[in-house]
């Protein structure tokens, strides 16, 4: 186990470094400069010359890059045209725009994207998993045919139209809900919650009929299992087999997917934070990406590919817990 | 012997244990109506092993799911009687067929490795088949009763095996368990579903002894489903021969394996290698492939594969041939041949090749 965590960690770093880097170049690939996109098109060379200079971006870019590293671990000292400023570990600069330290950003973008998740995945592992058993378990009955048309329905539905429609209904038409916003839970769990309640029900909706389809067919695949049978043979009751014999298998390779994508969804979810106008750290990502915000954009891309590499040892873990049968090293 | 008119009441043992009569497994389908088991009879006494043999599609399987009422009634229609101990378990309610069900008759599958759970300890299975027949049972005295069972088919070590998961035991040693599992309430009945196919040779001999000598301790009955004559031959006291979900041949082993009537049966005796002879002159395959269940050959199923069709004019074509006494009393045969011609037949044909010798 520990041999286990300690290669995986290893690989994780190399993973991060690496994705620090490609991202790094990819952006000075890119043949634009923050300065012209700050400063405007008709700035001249002089003053396009200071801003980067102030941006730092005048430095070779290994310099940058170290300095963007040296940050993290033990803060950097930045000049920024003059006005000296201290920026203790994890440094990960400032803005380019609003010159707002980076930790800030994500520190206040953070919680928004997380309180999303973690109530949509509420919705959809109950409502997916739930409607994807019994359809598996009703399998060819009205119930199974009416849950498949209408997780074929959600899942070809996109978040804009779906989270559209719904504001539109809620919102703006009835006034049941209040507009979408962010409180925080430990201020006012209740104003949390709703304010949450239509980005829930899209992602929600949206993933719980992927969810559905996929736990109806891993139930319908174990409950056709030698073992299954085995189970019936023995005399136990139907619910007895089902739940400690066929459910048990059937969802293993469901916490697998949903671990990997919560990885994916806590680095942000940018269509739905923007249809409901949340700065998450998904849209805080896109808007750094239209304004060659490069501190932002190298933090918001770290931190969504942290959140992979550790839910997926996460999940490696689960799965070991789970299945007897699977032994770490 | 007399010709009876209802051969299907004549097989009927009536103090028999088990007994089937005019068993009917039907699976309507989307391609047309399955007959899986097409009229089958047949008994089994406490202390005798019946063998069903046939290929796979021959509804060998599927009868014996029938026996444990496993079949899910909402797709499946089965008409004739099975009666357990007196009781007629065809059109039974599920939750009475429950308390029967690895009480009074448990079954052993034929691939160990996917019948156990993957998830559970092995012991911890075994105390659950005991627990659900036992409710008043303590976790602690159904864990005991575990491994005694362990311990009784012979696995070393029973407690520290007990608690480890099937992929941690050896092939022979998982289908041990699996005997231990379904022997753990003392059945009258064991249904054992090819339950050496997928094991080693040598493994295969421990297996079937380990199973005689529990059915001479717990004096129950055997029903041995195989396709393997040798395994036939060592175990069963009768033999019921099943071809495209009908029995074509029936008898005690001895008339079964000595003096075969019915071509298929020749052809299975035919096709498996004798230590005695030289393998590659003397085997002689069926020719062919099982039917579809969904539409069977008229007449006899067999006939496309029988090199002795239409011997009788168009009977063999036409004519379902019903089971009928074969000249030795309890061996039944269902072909358009006269015994003599069947007599003469398997002297040249059949008797010098593979097995037969």
């Amino acid at each position: 186990m520990l041999r286990f965590l300690i290669k995986r960690l290893l690989l994780a770093s190399t993973t991060l470094v690496a994705i620090s880097i490609v991202t790094f170049l990819l952006f000075f690939a890119v043949p634009t400069s923050p300065a012209w996109t700050m400063c405007g098109r008709n700035c001249s060379p002089e003053r396009i010359a200071q801003v980067e200079k102030s941006l730092g971006l005048d430095q070779p870019i290994h310099k940058q890059y170290t300095d963007f590293v040296q940050g993290i671990f033990v803060g950097r000292t930045i000049d920024d045209a003059g006005t000296i400023r201290e920026c203790e570990a994890p440094c990960l600069g400032y803005s380019f725009r609003s010159k707002e330290p980076v930790t800030d950003t994500i520190t206040r973008s953070l919680p928004i994207t997380l309180s999303i998740v973690v109530g949509a995945m509420v919705v959809f592992l109950t409502v997916g998993i739930g409607l994807g058993m019994l359809a598996a378990l009703k399998k060819g009955t009205v119930f199974d045919r009416f849950a498949i048309g209408a997780s074929v329905g959600f899942a070809s539905t996109q978040t804009y139209t779906l989270g559209g429609v719904l504001l539109l209904l809620f919102v703006y038409t009835t006034g049941l809900l209040p507009n979408p916003s962010y409180t925080p839970i430990s201020q006012d769990p209740v104003a949390w919650a709703g304010g949450m309640l239509l980005p829930w029900i899209t992602l929600g909706l949206i993933n719980s009929a992927l969810y559905a389809r996929l736990s109806r067919a891993q139930m319908i695949e174990t409950l056709q299992e030698d073992f299954v049978r085995t189970a019936r043979a023995k005399g136990l009751p139907a619910r007895t087999v089902t739940r400690r014999h066929a459910l048990r298998a059937a969802i293993t390779p469901i916490v697998t997917i949903a671990g990997v994508d919560l990885g994916g969804y806590l680095g942000g979810v940018v269509i739905t934070e923007s249809v409901f106008s949340l700065n998450g750290i998904g849209r805080e990502a896109a808007k750094a990406v239209n304004d060659l915000n490069l501190p932002v954009v190298m933090a918001t891309v770290l931190i969504a590919a942290f959140f992979i590499v550790a839910m997926n040892i996460i999940v490696d873990m689960l799965y070991a817990v789970i299945d007897p049968r699977v032994r770490l090293g | 012997m007399t010709t009876s008119t209802s051969p299907a009441a004549d097989a009927v043992d009536p103090d028999a244990y088990l007994q089937v009569r005019d068993l009917r497994v039907q699976f309507p389908t989307e391609d047309g109506l399955v007959r899986a088991v097409d009229g089958v009879t047949f008994s089994v006494r406490r202390g005798q092993t019946l063998g069903i043999v046939g290929e796979s599609g021959s509804g060998k399987s599927v009868t014996s799911m029938s026996i444990l009422g496993l079949h899910n009634p909402a797709r499946t229609k089965i008409t004739g009687e099975i009666s357990i101990g007196g009781k007629n378990i065809v059109g039974m309610k599920e939750e009475q067929i429950q308390r029967l069900r690895g009480k009074d008759v448990a079954m052993i599958f034929q691939d160990p490795l996917s019948a156990l759970h993957p998830y559970y300890k092995v012991g911890a299975q075994i105390a659950e088949a005991y627990k659900v027949h036992h409710p008043s049972a303590s976790k602690k005295e159904a864990t005991t009763r575990a491994v005694d069972m362990l311990d009784r088919v012979g696995i070393p070590q029973p407690q520290r095996r007990a608690n480890q998961y099937p992929h941690e035991f050896s092939g022979g040693m998982r289908q041990r368990a699996m005997i231990a599992m379904a022997l753990v309430n003392d059945p009258a009945l064991l249904i054992a579903d090819e339950p050496t196919t997928a094991l080693d040779v040598t493994v295969q001999a421990q297996i079937l002894e380990l199973l005689e000598d529990l059915q001479r301790e717990f004096h129950s009955a055997i029903i041995m489903i195989t396709h393997d004559l040798g395994v036939v031959s060592q175990v069963a006291d009768d033999v019921l021969v099943m071809y495209g979900g009908r029995p074509v041949e029936t008898g005690s082993v001895e008339q079964i394996m000595r003096r075969p009537q019915h071509p298929y049966t020749w052809g299975l005796l035919a096709s498996v290698p004798s230590l005695h002879g030289d393998a590659s002159v003397d085997l002689v395959p069926i020719k062919g492939n099982p039917p579809s269940l969904i539409n069977l050959p008229t007449g006899c199923a067999f006939n496309p594969r029988c090199r002795y069709a239409g011997q009788n004019g168009n009977r063999s074509f036409s004519e379902v041939p019903e089971l009928r006494p074969a000249g030795e009393p309890g061996h039944n045969v269902a072909c358009h041949m006269s015994f003599e011609t069947r007599q003469r037949l398997y002297a040249e044909d059949i008797a010098h090749a593979g097995v037969a010798q």
